[in-house]
Parts: structure tokens; sequence; C-alpha cells
């Protein structure tokens, strides 16, 4: 018998239930782009039958890393740029959790930049979505990893000297399985990459262009947008690594131009996630590791069977 | 310093085998036996560079390196970069012979390989002239041709033991035996081969003019020979421990590596990653789903898991970190003891942030802390950390295999099933009050894990309300901070009455004078101890292992019972008598301190030098490289 009942429990789900009940003021401003991820998961969660508390939100620090305090799952609101090295880690200890890490653009791109290279590499099967301002909205606006070059902030009243980081051919290149970029004024599409993203088996990168109406008003609202599926002027394969690259390569050009790409990029279905892989080398256990820890009739080792080697 | 104790000293370079050679050695020296401690020093590099194990054995316990030494077998360097004198490393090849020389004691053995040590600096050592004066008896042997002529180059570590055991007068047997079980083969027949042929030629060509032999013991009970980081890594199991992330950095790889190969046949995960910062995050994020997790590093690793301890703290994730120190600041001597991390690890993270730190005094401590701080870590939902040095981590002592024949504590401590959690506090939506200051026990709120019905809540590094909603008012705030911080008290509470003592006490009960010392510097501590009695002094020493929280009560009884005290450690700047004072809030005028940084640990004769300095009240520093910092006021 399971000790955590919640996972994989079968029952009518209710969108409202991702609701907290006594829900704390949103801290973010009328219209930013952190509501569109926030909806989005609130439909794509109920919709894929999850519920509340078979979820792990894991998110860092910044304005998006409230996420959790407005979506009522299990949450762990880390701190700057460490939501990934704490997810994976739940995920290894309980993998039938659902985690879904969260961050900005500075939190995942910057200071935590080494922990997504590595995610991605490792291919963890779990899901992370950057809300991408293409600034440093909670501390007022400085220059981030992905402000355009030229972008004048307080720390750099000049402008820019920085080419802005590229996202999705860093996470192509990193390993990512999944990679995707949606926008907060694309709620459908957004709805559906996150569940896109939730079911794939591996690390699923979301790239979520998340307008910031306080400290990004030069920045487009990343209107109007194109959906790279949808529309007949581009065409890719998202299983090709190569055709993914040039396309990601393109997005990420035309964006600080005024082009607004979205839709999936990268999609490789057979890649093995950590988890397998771990345990095809017979370093992960049959079972979930947390189970064990309640379940009284466990046997465990002692170091006193050791001892062999140093008698 | 006993005459019937065996120092012997096996020096090459690195990768010559040093370290399994010394190892087999002292089993074979422990199953005859005997009791048996290991040091171990080496360079930071891979190949080459002068390194030595040593391996005291004795009838009697023995609880450090002793003094000196009294037989070595120096292999010389095979990996010596520049074999000349003026290069900058000095003459690699001579300095397993060379080095410390003067450490030998009177009467002692040296055998040396001739076949790659050269004649030419031989002589410059004046070895002849020294041997004469120091009664030393010199073994000049072509270890390096028997082993090529019997098998292969390598194995001339074999011939020195084979010799060794000649010049002992030991029987070949148990080295035989771990032998077989380490070899098989070809090899194992070769290296037999090459064993016997050096046993009897030592026997067959030398007159021995040596009284040096190997002491004869007896054990009651059957012995293991483990080290520090064994010790650390086997109660991390027997607390229930299934979860490791880590990031290489000596001296601290070994409890990493010895739980990676562990874990995987015990159904456990151990995961190397990115960084230290990951590593530590990564041990918060398994506890968080349920699993008793840990990581560790050493002073530059652990100084990047600050962040994840704090937030360990905040969130009340339940974690034990160790931290293996080794000489700084920065790179320091990676593969160097020193106690110098003491206030690293006690205040590092930002805020009025807490954790338990448990200092072990030699590898039974070691295990049983690295035990107490799972059980505390999980109990009272706060960070843990084990804080030991590269002498303990790489030193080897034999201990009654019953010892470990304990129960395993795979508890959770306080936290709740299903079932216990349909009778918790929970807000008007339905959501958790995990962090609910109005009903917990003792500071501690009991948790609930991802997964489970009925438990959900936000664990959070920012101020929070009781279910864990971001909140900075000032009344929850107080509340907050009061119910965490009553957690440090209460855990004192229970050290002092619902366990055994982790202080170690050493010498009478009642004396005029008392030495304080911490962690690893406890055993020649030990030894210091019984010489100065023996001699007549009055001397008691106690060894802490709560830094924090303090052991106040035992520490403030042991000082006032005394007249004077000496507070010996591993660094420069006194930081454990530092601690004292701020917790004590006094003693300063009555607290010498013996302090030494140069990379070597205390040897008892030191401690016993800067005992008779310092009570002698002379105005000069201790002939040792040690210092003594005089007590406030002086």
């Amino acid at each position: 018998m399971s000790a955590f009942n919640a996972i994989g429990e079968e029952r009518e789900i209710d969108r409202d239930e991702f609701t907290p009940g006594v829900e704390p003021q949103p801290t973010w401003c009328p219209g930013c782009g952190d509501f569109g991820v926030l909806k989005s998961l609130k439909q794509a969660l109920p919709e894929l039958g999850k519920n509340p508390e078979e979820v792990l939100t894991v998110t860092g620090i910044g304005c998006s890393g409230k996420l959790n305090s407005y979506l009522d799952t299990y949450g762990f609101h880390t701190i700057h740029g460490r939501s990934l090295p704490v997810a994976r880690a739940a995920k290894l200890a309980n993998p039938e959790l659902e985690v879904i890490a969260a961050g900005g653009d500075g939190d995942g791109y910057g200071i935590g930049g080494n922990h997504w290279i590595h995610s991605a590499r490792e291919n963890h099967d779990i899901t992370y979505i950057v809300f991408n301002n293409e600034i440093f909205g909670l501390t007022k606006g400085q220059t981030s990893p992905t402000s355009p070059k030229g972008h004048k902030s307080k720390t750099q009243p000049s402008g820019s000297a920085k080419t802005p980081l590229r996202p999705l051919s860093t996470s192509l290149n990193a390993g990512a399985s999944y990679i995707a970029r949606t926008a907060a004024v694309n709620p459908n599409q957004a709805k559906e990459i996150i569940k896109e993203a939730i079911e794939h088996d591996g690390f699923a990168h979301v790239d979520f262009l998340t307008q910031c109406p306080t400290w990004n008003k030069d920045a487009r609202q990343y209107v109007p947008y194109i959906d790279i599926q949808e529309s007949d002027d581009y065409e890719h394969d998202v299983n090709d690594r190569a055709e993914a690259a040039e396309i990601m390569r393109e997005t990420e050009d035309v964006l600080n131009e005024g082009t607004v790409l979205t839709g999936r990029y990268y999609v490789d279905d057979e890649r093995p996630s950590y988890s397998q892989e771990k345990h095809a080398v017979g370093e992960m256990p049959d079972q979930p590791l947390a189970e064990r820890y309640f379940d009284d009739d466990a046997e465990w080792e002692r170091s006193y069977d050791l001892l062999e080697r140093h008698k | 310093m006993s005459d019937d104790e065996l120092i012997w000293r096996i020096a090459g370079g690195s990768g010559d085998g040093i370290d399994s050679t010394s190892q087999n050695f002292a089993k074979a020296l422990m199953r005859s036996g005997l009791n048996v401690f290991t040091h171990r020093h080496y360079p930071s590099r891979i190949r080459g560079g002068h390194t030595y194990v040593e391996i005291r054995a004795a009838e009697q316990k023995v609880q450090s390196r002793g003094d000196g030494y009294n037989f070595l077998l120096a292999l010389g360097d095979s990996f010596a970069r520049n074999p000349q004198e003026e290069a900058y490393y000095g003459n690699e090849e001579i300095k397993p012979l060379s080095e410390n020389l003067d450490e030998l004691r009177e009467g002692g053995v040296i055998i040396y390989d001739e076949g790659l040590i050269s004649e030419e600096d031989v002589e410059e050592l004046d070895l002849e002239e020294r041997a004469e004066e120091n009664d030393w008896h010199v073994f000049p042997l072509d270890l390096r041709g028997l082993a090529k002529d019997h098998g292969r180059e390598v194995m001339r570590n074999t011939a020195g033991v084979g010799a060794t055991a000649a010049l002992l007068d030991m029987e070949l047997e148990h080295i035989e035996d771990l032998m077989s079980d380490a070899m098989g083969g070809d090899i194992l027949e070769a290296n037999l081969d090459i064993l016997h042929e050096a046993y009897e030629t030592v026997n067959d060509e030398y007159d021995f003019e040596h009284d040096l032999r190997a002491p004869t013991g007896e054990h009651d009970a059957e012995q293991a020979l483990l080290s520090g980081s064994n010790a650390i890594a086997y109660g991390a199991i027997d607390a229930g421990c299934r979860f490791i992330a880590g990031y290489p950095m000596t001296p601290w790889t070994d409890v990493f590596t010895i739980l990676s190969q562990n874990f995987p046949d015990m159904g456990g995960v151990s995961e190397q990653v990115e960084d230290e910062i990951a590593a530590a995050a990564l041990a918060v994020g398994a506890s968080h789903a349920g699993v008793k997790a840990m990581s560790g590093s050493s002073g530059g690793g652990f100084a990047l898991m600050s962040e994840p301890l704090g937030l360990a703290e905040m969130t009340e994730t339940p974690v034990v970190l160790v931290e293996s120190m080794r000489a700084g600041p920065s790179t320091g001597m990676p593969t160097k003891p020193e106690q110098a991390d003491l206030e690293h690890v006690l205040y590092t993270s930002q805020g009025d942030s807490q954790r338990v730190v448990f200092a072990p005094g030699n590898i039974e401590e070691a295990y049983e802390q690295t035990r107490l701080a799972f059980d505390i870590a999980w109990d009272y939902q706060i960070p843990a950390i084990v804080i030991y040095d590269q002498k303990l981590s790489g030193e080897n002592q034999n201990v009654d295999v019953d010892f470990f024949d304990r129960e395993p504590s795979p508890d959770l401590g306080s936290t709740l099933t299903e079932d216990e959690l349909k009778e918790a506090a929970h807000d008007a939506s339905g959501k958790f009050k995990r962090f609910n200051y109005e009903d917990a026990e003792d500071g501690v709120a009991p948790r609930s894990i991802p997964g489970q019905k009925g438990g959900r809540y936000l664990a959070t590094g920012n101020e929070h309300s009781p279910v864990g909603h971001i909140e900075e008012d000032p009344d929850n705030r107080v509340f907050q901070m009061e119910r965490r911080l009553e957690k440090l008290e209460k855990i004192r509470e229970e050290l002092d009455e619902e366990r055994d003592s982790t202080q170690t006490y050493f010498g009478p009960d009642e004396a005029d004078y008392g030495i304080i010392t911490w962690g690893s510097s406890q055993g020649a501590v030990a030894e210091a101890v019984d010489r100065l009695n023996e001699q007549g002094h009055s001397v008691k020493a106690i060894s802490v292992s709560d830094m924090m929280p303090f052991a106040e009560t035992e520490v403030t009884e042991f000082l006032e019972s005394v007249d004077e005290a000496m507070v010996v450690e591993m660094n420069a700047t006194a930081q454990f008598r530092g601690l004292i004072q701020k917790e004590l809030g006094r003693f300063g005028d009555k607290m010498t301190s013996l302090l030494k940084f140069n990379g070597n640990p205390f040897e008892p004769a030191e401690i016993v030098e800067g005992y008779e300095v310092n009570l002698a009240d002379e105005d000069r520093q201790p002939d040792a490289q040690v210092r003594i910092e005089p007590a406030a006021g002086d």
C-alpha cells in the first residue's frame, strides 16, 4: 500500500482545486504575463487528471517564484536560481510525483544557468518553465541575461553591451528533450504546450514569454505572435535536431527585431529519462525511495554486514 | 612513549601503492592481535610527490600517530619528476628516505630500495654517520630488482613488506592471507614469491643487531580496521540515510565515495552533481520529498552550501551535511589537516540562522555522532552538520566489530502519515498548517510529505504563515522566529538529559590543570594526559563534540574545576577558544591556547612540551612548530 495516496488517485479534478481557498493577494502587477503561466497551469493540470497533491511545484526567486503561492499544489519556493536541483532530487526521491520547476530568466538563465544546463544534459523527467520577460522585475528593472543588446537600465545606463542569451539553442545543445516557447498573450497555445511538457518523459523546457508592463514598458507585449506550427511561412520537423537548431536560431535572432515566434521546437521521445538511465545501470531503486520510509515491513541494511572487508 | 610499540613508516611517491600496501600491513598487524592506528601524509597530485603512511601498532590501545617513528621503509619515488637538488621541489627521488629522517627514533631501522635510490644521493645524506650517532640500523636492499626478477617492478612494495617482516621477526601468515584475499592468479603467485624471497634474503644475508621487533598482543573480540570516513558513512547507513549528493573535493570525497559504492545495493541513490550549491540543494529536495538525505564537502565547497543550508533552516527541512576540513584559507593545502573551519560552519548563512554541529574526535564518535546528527535533524527539522578533518577522514584504527552490532534507525522523526494528517490542523480552505506555532512542541511543528493526501502546503525561504504563505506580519514573524529558535534550547536539553554525553574525558576526575580540545586532536591529547600524569603532573582533559548547541554545562564545570587550562586545536586563530568565551562569557583569563597549523597533526610530545612551557610560565615559544597564544590579559 502506498503512503502517498494523492498520487494516481482516480477522481474528477476541478480546476478550482488549484486555487488556494484563502488566496493571498497577488503581488503581480495588473497586466503581468505571469498570470498567463498560472492560468495555463490551472487549465492544464486538471485536464491531465492531475490532482493538486500529486504535484510539486518548485520555484526560484523573483516575481515568477510566487507562482506556487497562487497555484495550490505542494510547493517549494526555494532560493534564487536553485529550483532545479531541488526539483530533480524530489523527483529522484519519489519518481511518481509530478514535478514542475519554474523561475525567471535571471533565475534560470543567469544565476541558475549551471543547473539548467546540467538538468537538461541529464534529461531529468521534470517540466521547467522559465518566465522570460527579458528583465529583472522584482528588483526593479535591471538588465537580465535575455535583455536585448543596447537595453538601458539603471545598472547599464548606457545600454547593454551584451548579446542576449539564446535560451532555446542553449537548451538544445545541453540536451533537453522537449523545448518549446510560448507567450502569455497566447493562452490556448500555452495550455497545450504546458500539457505536452508535463506529459513528456524527460527534461521539458518551456521558455514562456511573460511581458513585464512595469519595468519593460519599452519592450513589445509579444504581439503579434506567430505560431510556427500554424504559420505557412515556417516548416520544420520537431524531431529533427538540425532543423530545430536552425529555427531556434532564427527565433532568437528575430525576437529583438519585433517578430515573436512561438511553438514546439524540439521533441525527442526516444531518449530515456535520467531515472530510466540510472535504473538501467543499477543505481535507481525499483520502488520510489520515499515509500520505503513509510513501510513498516521494510528491511534496512546495516553497516555491521559490511564489515567483512575491514577484518 | 612506549618501547614496545612499532611505528612503521612506508614512504614513496604518490602512485607507488603506498596506501594499499599499508592498509594490508596494518590489517596483518591487527590480525596478529595488535591495536593499530594509521597516519597518512600525501601531496595534492596524482603521481609522484613524497607520500607516506605510518602504522603505529602496540599491545595497548593507540589513539594517535605517536611521536616520530622507529621503522622506515623508503621505497623511493618512482614518479619523481625532477631528480635534481636544485629543482623547485628538491630531489624527489630521495625524499622518501631523507624527509623527516630526524624524527626516526634512536635504535630505529631503515630499509631503502637501492634499486631506485642512487648511491650518490645516499652519500649526500651522510647516512652512515647519522646511523652511527643514532644507533640506526640500515638495510639497503634492491627491492626493485628483486621484484623484477620474480614478477614486476611495481611489486617492490611486497618485497619491502617481506623484508620488514623478516627484520621484525613477524610470521608471514597474516600477510599471505590478506594478499590472497586481494588478488589471485599469476599476480598473487608473483607477489607471494617476492614476499618469501625478500623475507628469506634478509634472514639469510644479515645479522640482526637491532632490538626492535613486532610487539605481540591479543584481542578479546574480533576487530575491524576502519577510517573516520568509513565510520561517518556507516553511521549514515545505519541512520537510514539512502540519498547522497555531492561534488568531489578532498578530503570529503572519501565519505561520498563509500556511500556511492554501497547505496546501489541498498536501494539508495547517489548523485554526483554540477557544484556544491546543487549538491546541498539536492539533499534538501530529497529530504523534502520524504527521504533521509545528506550532502557534504570540504571548506571551499561547503562555502557554496551556505545558501541551501539557510533554506533548510528556514523551511525546516531536515538535512545532514558533513564538512571535512583541510588547511585553508582558500585552496590552502588540500591534503593536509587543519581545524580552521569551525567558525565557517557555525556561522555561515545569513540572518539568525541556526543549526546543530557535532565534532567527533575519533572513529567511534564519528559513527555515533553521525547517527545522532540524523536523529536530531529529523526530530527537530533542522540541519545538522558533522565537522571533522583530513586527519580523522583518512586515519584507520581498529574497532571491535561488535561496536557496529546495532539496530538501524530509519524513522523520519516528526513526519506525519496520511492517517495522522487527517487529525492535524488545516486552514479554512483545507490547507495543512505545516508551520503551526500554536500546537508546536519543543518548537517543532510536524510535517507532511508531497504526495500525501491532505498535506499540501508551501515551503518557502521567505518568512511565512502557518500554511506556508509568504507573510511579513510582525506578530507572525515574532512567533515563527521564537518557535524556530526554541529548537536549539530543546535540543540542548535532550542532549543533557536524555542522551549519553558526547564529550569525552581523559585523566583523573580531579586535577589542577585542564586541557580542552575538540575533534581529531583528541587522541594526541589523551596520550599526552597519560604521560603527564605518569610523570607526576596533575592534568585532565575534555574533548568537546557539541559545538552547537554548545556543551555549556560540561565545559563550565570542567573549567571551574581546574586552576588553569590549555586549549589545543589545529588552527592559527584559536577559534574554539573563541567559541568557549563567546558561549560562556568568561574564563578568558584562564585559557591559554596551543595551536598548530603547519599541515601536520599534533604529536603527543608536542602537547607535553606545550604544557611544560606554559606551566613554567616561560616567555618563549615551544621548540616544536606549535604556537602558544596567551590567555586574555597575559
